[in-house]
């Protein structure tokens, strides 16, 4: 996801939908407000849920199968360079099935690796996100601001994560540390510049009703900046959690440690291919869902503000 | 006795690079005291900038305004606002609108549950009680200007100001809301100045109407007494005498002493 969204940061979020647009002249001659019926008929609706279900999955699960056989054809050859798919189920299996087992120090089960980086995920990006969030802020205030950083923001959002690691480890001297410097480095600005556009774009009528209210900074900025840009934040989040994912594992192939980046590095030196398959699985869906969460907690947090 | 509300000499002009516009001159006015107050005027001459001068949104240029003899030069919640698009937060319930004004203005001098009454009865004087937990984007238009004058009067401000609060809906609403309106100013007799650009409304509603001439530099052209008693009912005025008469005072000064020439700049 992320090449296509990260060129989005610059431009407007598609999601703004904004909010400052007047609701003007709804027709509305003592529009009564009757609750809508409920349909009698729950069956239809259920039928319509399995439906929709089926239209949604089915498809990717025939590519998918379409693919696996494509592969496994083209590498079923003695010699291949690749594992054909029965081969990394065969030579992968405990990896597949279970991604929770613990066999001592070095062998434990993917989910636990995936759960060490989420782990320092967490951290990197829970900081990107608050420090972005009021850096933001601040600079949306500000016009001057505005035009002096945006430039510099837009150059060191196309530094790559792991150009930052050799600096993060001569200020930390420390691998963990390091790691979760680049995560927040990687991701804090998509989220500051989305934010900043969030808040320059905040409707005149809404700084109004704060000023007239004489709302200190603090309570402008919990009751009026922050719900009222939440689109754009959460268009930033959400780059931001997918650069985030990009970092950690680039970042863990060069520190070590129980990571999911670490274990790609150590299984490519012994030539375990199969694992590698696993692994990649296990990054992607990951990723997948950390997209599919910040959309969904962005879609909750934003409903009343793009409901406008 | 010192004047309520009074506006001496107020000039604006906006400079934008190195034009400047000059939007209002020499604006003089005086308002007593729960007086009822319209201003008329073509689109573009200036009456949304006199309220933001009056609200302390924008700054005056020279002049003062002056309320109960103290100078106003910041926007406050005695100068309660109700826009032209209700401006209401769209993330927050209809309680929670007029609620975030309650709980900033009456902070310290009510309780909770003091200051829970008095949202609820300030929606019911709108007669929104019964939508206090919808969010505005479930509501009508008309029900959406209503909640933003119950959010603008339980400021409990000194002076309300109107900016064409009903500019936006359809005919028969803005019928509602007028009479609305007019209730709550007989009942509360507070000071308020509204801005229209309709004649039938300037006169249904005000105790003076304020004509201004149009940009550059607008003036106040004339200003109207419309002696007529309150109670006002629409249907009996629509034959009064002095009814027809204001009506068509306003309506020749805008439209034989002052008509709206489009700008041919
Ligand atoms: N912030 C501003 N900067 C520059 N010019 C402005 C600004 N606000 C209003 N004006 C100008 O002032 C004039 C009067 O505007 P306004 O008060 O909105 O008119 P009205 O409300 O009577 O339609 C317009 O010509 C408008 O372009
Ligand atoms: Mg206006």
């Amino acid at each position: 996801m992320s090449a296509k969204s990260a060129s989005t940061v610059t431009a407007f979020p598609v999601k703004s939908s904004a909010p400052a647009a007047p609701v003007v002249a709804a027709p509305v001659v003592a529009a009564p407000v009757v609750a809508l019926e409920i349909k009698p008929v729950r069956r239809f609706k259920l039928d319509a849920a399995v439906a929709a279900t089926a239209r949604n999955i089915l498809p990717p699960l025939v590519v998918i199968c379409c693919l696996l056989a494509v592969w496994q054809v083209a590498f079923s050859e003695p010699g291949a360079s690749l594992p054909p798919p029965s081969v990394v189920w065969t030579e992968s299996r405990d990896l597949i099935v279970n991604p929770f087992y613990d066999f001592g120090s070095a062998d434990i089960g993917l989910g636990w690796r995936v759960l060490t980086s989420l782990e320092r995920v967490a951290y990197g990006f829970g900081l990107a996100a608050i420090a972005g969030v009021i850096v933001g802020a601040i600079i949306g205030q500000s016009v001057w601001a505005m035009r002096g950083l945006d430039p510099l923001f837009q150059v060191l959002r196309t530094v790559p994560p792991l150009a930052w690691l050799p600096l993060s480890l001569a200020a930390f001297r420390d691998a963990n540390p390091s790691a979760i410097f680049v995560i927040f480095i990687t991701s804090i600005w998509p989220i500051i510049i989305n934010t900043a556009v969030g808040v320059r774009n905040i409707p005149q009528d809404y700084r109004n009703v704060a000023q007239v209210l004489r709302l200190n900074p603090l309570e402008f900025f919990f009751k009026i900046m922050v719900p009222s840009a939440a689109p754009y934040i959460f268009t930033g989040l959400r780059i931001g959690v997918g650069l985030s994912w990009l970092a950690i594992v680039a970042a863990e192939m060069l520190t070590g440690g129980v990571g999911i980046g670490f274990f790609i590095w150590d299984a490519w030196n012994s030539s375990r291919l199969s694992d590698i398959i696993v692994a990649l699985a296990y990054i992607g869906i990951t990723g997948f869902i950390l997209d599919k969460l910040v959309a969904a907690i962005g879609r909750i947090v934003t409903r009343g503000t793009s409901a406008a | 006795m010192p004047a309520y509300l009074k506006l001496d000499r107020l000039d604006k002009s906006f400079t934008r690079g190195t034009t400047t516009t000059e939007v209002l001159s020499g604006i003089n006015l005086i308002i007593d005291e729960g007086e009822f107050v319209s201003i008329i005027g073509h689109s573009g001459c200036g009456k949304s900038t006199l309220l933001n001068l009056i609200a302390g949104l924008t700054q005056v240029t020279s002049g003062v305004v002056l309320l109960e003899d103290k100078e106003v030069n910041a926007p406050g919640p005695d100068r309660a606002v109700v826009f032209q698009n209700h401006s209401l937060l769209p993330w927050l319930t209809v309680y929670e609108n007029v609620n975030l004004a309650v709980a900033k203005v009456f902070a310290s001098t009510k309780t909770k549950a003091e200051r829970h009454d008095w949202v609820m009865r300030n929606l019911d004087l709108v007669q929104m009680a019964h939508a206090a937990d919808k969010r505005p984007s479930e509501i009508s238009g008309g029900m959406k200007q209503r909640v933003g004058i119950a959010r603008a009067l339980a400021m409990e401000p000194k002076v309300l100001l109107l900016d064409e609060p009903f500019g936006a809906l359809d005919a028969l609403t803005r019928a509602h809301l007028q009479d609305a309106v007019m209730d709550i100013h007989a009942r509360l007799a507070n000071t308020m100045i509204m801005i229209t650009h309709d004649v039938d409304e300037a006169v249904l509603l005000s105790d003076r109407i304020v004509m201004m001439t149009n940009g550059p530099a607008a003036r106040i052209g004339e200003v109207l007494d419309v002696p007529l008693a309150r109670p006002r009912k629409r249907i009996e005025l629509a034959s009064d005498r002095t009814y027809l008469k204001c009506r068509e005072a306003v309506l020749k000064f805008l439209y034989e002493r002052h008509r709206f020439v489009e700008a041919a700049e």
